[in-house]
């Protein structure tokens, strides 16, 4: 296990390497610079200004630079907002979008597990029909229609209660993040509750399930103990890449429902192509996507055994 | 056999000839059909797919035909019915040119069942809205007043509106982009500080549309004869309506659709057939170059993909809004290949340990005849598969980099783009984020369902899995 973990850990590390490299060659073979923007720039204040943000040095050394500065966990100073660094930005607006996520993702996995275990529960009877006709549309619509629909519903509700009932974009209290976490599940929710009612009615025909039908255990128990408990797995080994999912899909959820989250800034800094908080981002989400794969790789280690033994 | 069975039976010569070939016994009774055939008889019975392969087939078609038929420019703008939604009426009055108002005529009557006495002068056209007023009776001062509009109905404690003016006069004529709606008008006065008082009226007015016949000219209107003042024409037909520019939309749709349907499945088809290439090469290397192209590819599909998406397109010097089709293709591609690869290499590792293999080896089979015989036959249905669940993320992705502002480059629709556009207006026009949206979730409805039904029908591990 330790030997696995190690090797994990080593192979997430390298793809980050793998990440930043390609995003600093990438980001360097974009024709022209972050300094052209500026209006007026005299030679010698160009000079200076290159000098400040490294670029007079060679391709390579600016390389070294970069990865000696990322290794210990330094992104830079954003070009659009003076002497902000990038740091700072991750460090403001990262908790806000990894707040979101978790919220989104506790209600993707357990809504996406009750329904998929009603589904499989009354096969091919009407609650079936309903959920699985509710599953396809939540993932046959994009997110920004789903977004925007439920925003205009929230302004409907609040005008007919007078008050409001749920704020309509936002942050700060609970009462904000209810709804965009909501939206933001959703799609993961209904692929979750396909793969769980699948899981399920596989499960039904499986030896232990007949086992302990042939016990004499009561209904509810083998469902409770054995068929859930087991249907669940493959539930928690698709949460690591949903994570990447939710992640990416909070760009829109933050813009439409105005949460000041990384995501959103993300956006901004794409339109005002600010290099350093492009590439510092990148590498940021990129690096907590890898060791959130790694993560849930070794929890599905520890709930199921039967990895354990050949991973 | 013989039918004989009479004790006094002698064989002769022809008894000993070869019998006649009959191979009745082992002859097939049932039409052969090869796995293709199969799989297409399979995919009829699934009704859904079938469906979905049926509306696919009509999308294509209502995009490729479409301005054949729909010859209206998708970046032509109908400045007379802007935002228009579908089957909004399209009466219009031909009226005189505008001439210049100069505040009420001194026998101008007021009404008397609001406060201030606020009144319509003439009739409320799309030229002008003119409103006049008695003034503030409570109090002598006359400190001026405040002029608001407003689409919607006032409640207690609402808003007034957009605020429109500041004025001495009794009197205000409005021209500032009227629509043929209804419209609320509020005059507040104002206390000698310029703060508005608890003295308003409001008035609700229907606006009427109307055109002068210069107008009526210019933008193609009298083709069935000259027009005269106070006649009724009718405006060009917007079968979907129009969007905030005054476009039409069901063109929009049309060629937002292609734009939409070519990524959508072009990009799939290409990063699925590099990843077949790459998957199979590896798969059939085996050894170190499998594992070194796979740990490649491991790490290629360890990229945040969207995050990528947008910097591929920064870095092919398109800022952003003004990318068009073809960056977003090669973006796809370029980040999208390693997962059909990976699954392709599965699949040839699978393959090559069958026995089928194994028994086309010891026969003496080539390389090229166990992979164009066996191993590409084999993988095509997960490759069909894994392309019809590629379109709708696709779809998905191009829709999300319009949202984002990253997509293709106006006036070049597409659905997403127009979804982006729509959004922004969806509380007072929801048609024009409702068409785009519509048309996309059918799509990826569509492909999703066929998708199904292909697995279904051309895997036949996968079956009945869901």
């Amino acid at each position: 296990m330790l030997r696995y973990t190690l090797k994990r850990l080593v192979l997430g590390i390298l793809t980050v390497w793998f990440i930043a490299t390609a995003t600093f060659f990438g980001m360097h073979a974009v024709p022209g610079d972050p300094l052209s923007n500026d209006k007026s720039t005299t030679a010698q204040i160009r000079a200076n200004l290159e000098a400040k943000y490294g670029l007079d040095k060679p391709l390579l050394t600016q390389y070294a630079i970069y990865l000696k500065n990322i290794s210990q966990g330094d992104f830079g100073i954003s070009f659009t907002q003076e002497n902000r660094k990038v740091n700072d930005i991750i460090k403001e607006h990262f908790p806000i979008s990894a707040i979101l996520g978790i919220l989104a993702i506790v209600f993707a996995a357990l809504g996406g597990i009750l329904w998929g275990a009603l589904t499989a529960l009354y096969r091919n009877r009407w609650p079936d029909s309903v959920i699985m006709f509710l599953v396809i549309l939540g993932i046959s619509v994009p997110s920004f229609v789903i977004a925007a629909i439920s925003q205009m519903f929230l302004v409907n509700i609040n005008t007919l209660a007078g008050t409001t009932v749920l704020p309509v974009g936002g942050w700060g209290t609970v009462w904000h993040m209810i709804v965009p976490a909501m939206v933001l599940g959703l799609s993961t929710m209904a692929y979750l509750t396909r793969l769980m009612r699948s899981s399920m009615l596989e499960i039904v025909n499986t030896d232990y399930i007949r086992t302990a039908q042939s016990k004499g255990l009561p209904k509810t128990r083998i469902f409770s103990r054995h068929q859930l408990r087991n249907a669940i797995l493959p539930v928690v080994t698709v949460l690591g890449p949903a994570i990447a999912g939710i992640t990416t899909g909070g760009f829109v959820v933050e813009i439409v429902f105005a949460i000041p989250g990384l995501g959103r800034y993300f956006v901004e800094a794409i339109q005002q192509l600010d290099y350093t908080v492009i590439m510092g981002t990148t590498v940021f989400y990129g690096a907590f996507l890898v060791f959130m794969v790694i993560l849930v790789d070794l929890l599905y280690g520890w709930i199921d055994p039967r990895v354990r033994i050949n991973p | 056999m013989s039918e004989q069975t009479s004790t006094s039976w002698q064989p002769s010569a022809s008894d000993f000839a070869p019998k006649p070939k009959h191979q009745t016994a082992d002859a097939i009774t049932r039409p052969a059909m090869s796995y293709w055939q199969d799989a297409w008889r399979r995919l009829k019975e699934n009704k859904r797919a079938l469906f979905s392969l049926y509306l696919i087939i009509g999308l294509v078609t209502f995009t490729l035909a479409g301005p054949y038929l729909w010859t209206i420019d998708p970046s032509a703008q109908d400045l007379d019915q802007i935002g228009m939604a579908p089957g909004a009426d399209r009466n219009v009055t031909i009226a005189p040119a505008y001439q210049p108002w100069y505040g009420p005529t001194d026998d101008q009557t007021y009404a008397n069942d609001n406060a201030l006495g606020l009144t319509l002068v003439g009739n409320a056209t799309s030229q002008a809205v003119r409103l006049a007023w008695r003034g503030n009776d409570y109090d002598q001062a006359d400190y001026g007043y405040k002029i608001y509009r407003t689409l919607f109905p006032l409640d207690a404690g609402d808003a007034f509106g957009l605020p429109l003016m500041e004025s001495k006069n009794h009197y205000f004529e409005d021209r500032l982009d009227l629509q043929p709606t209804d419209y609320y008008y509020t005059v507040v006065a104002l206390d000698s500080q310029g703060v508005e008082t608890d003295q308003f009226a409001t008035l609700k007015l229907t606006v009427k549309r109307v055109i002068t016949v210069l107008e009526a000219q210019q933008r193609g209107l009298t083709k069935n004869g000259p027009v005269a003042e106070g006649e009724q024409i009718k405006l060009a037909l917007h079968p979907f309506g129009t969007d905030y520019l005054g476009r039409d939309m069901l063109a929009r749709l049309i060629y937002g659709g292609q734009v939409s349907l070519f990524i959508g499945i072009f990009a799939p088809l290409l990063y699925v057939l590099l990843g077949v290439i790459y998957g199979s090469i590896a798969g059939f290397m085996g050894g170190a170059v499998d594992q070194l192209m796979m740990r490649f590819a491991d790490f290629a599909v360890a990229l945040p993909f969207l995050l990528f998406m947008i910097l591929l397109k920064v870095i092919f010097g398109i800022g952003p809004g003004e990318s068009g089709v073809l960056p977003m293709l090669v973006a796809m591609v370029i980040l999208l290949w390693p997962a059909p690869a990976r699954l392709v290499r599965g699949q040839i590792l699978q393959i090559r340990e069958e026995g089928y293999v194994s028994a086309s080896q010891l026969l003496g089979a080539k390389t090229n005849y166990l992979v164009f015989r066996h191993m590409i036959p084999n993988t095509m249905g997960v490759i069909l598969v894994t392309i019809t669940f590629q379109v709708p993320s696709a779809i998905f992705t191009e829709a999300f980099l319009s949202f984002i502002g990253m997509g293709v480059a106006p006036p070049t629709p597409s659905w997403g783009s127009m979804c982006n556009d729509g959004i922004k207006s969806m509380l007072t026009r929801p048609h024009e984020l409702f068409f785009p949206a519509l048309f996309i979730s059918i799509t990826v409805l569509a492909f999703n369902l066929l998708g199904d039904g292909l697995r279904d029908a051309l895997d036949a591990r996968m079956r009945n899995r869901e």
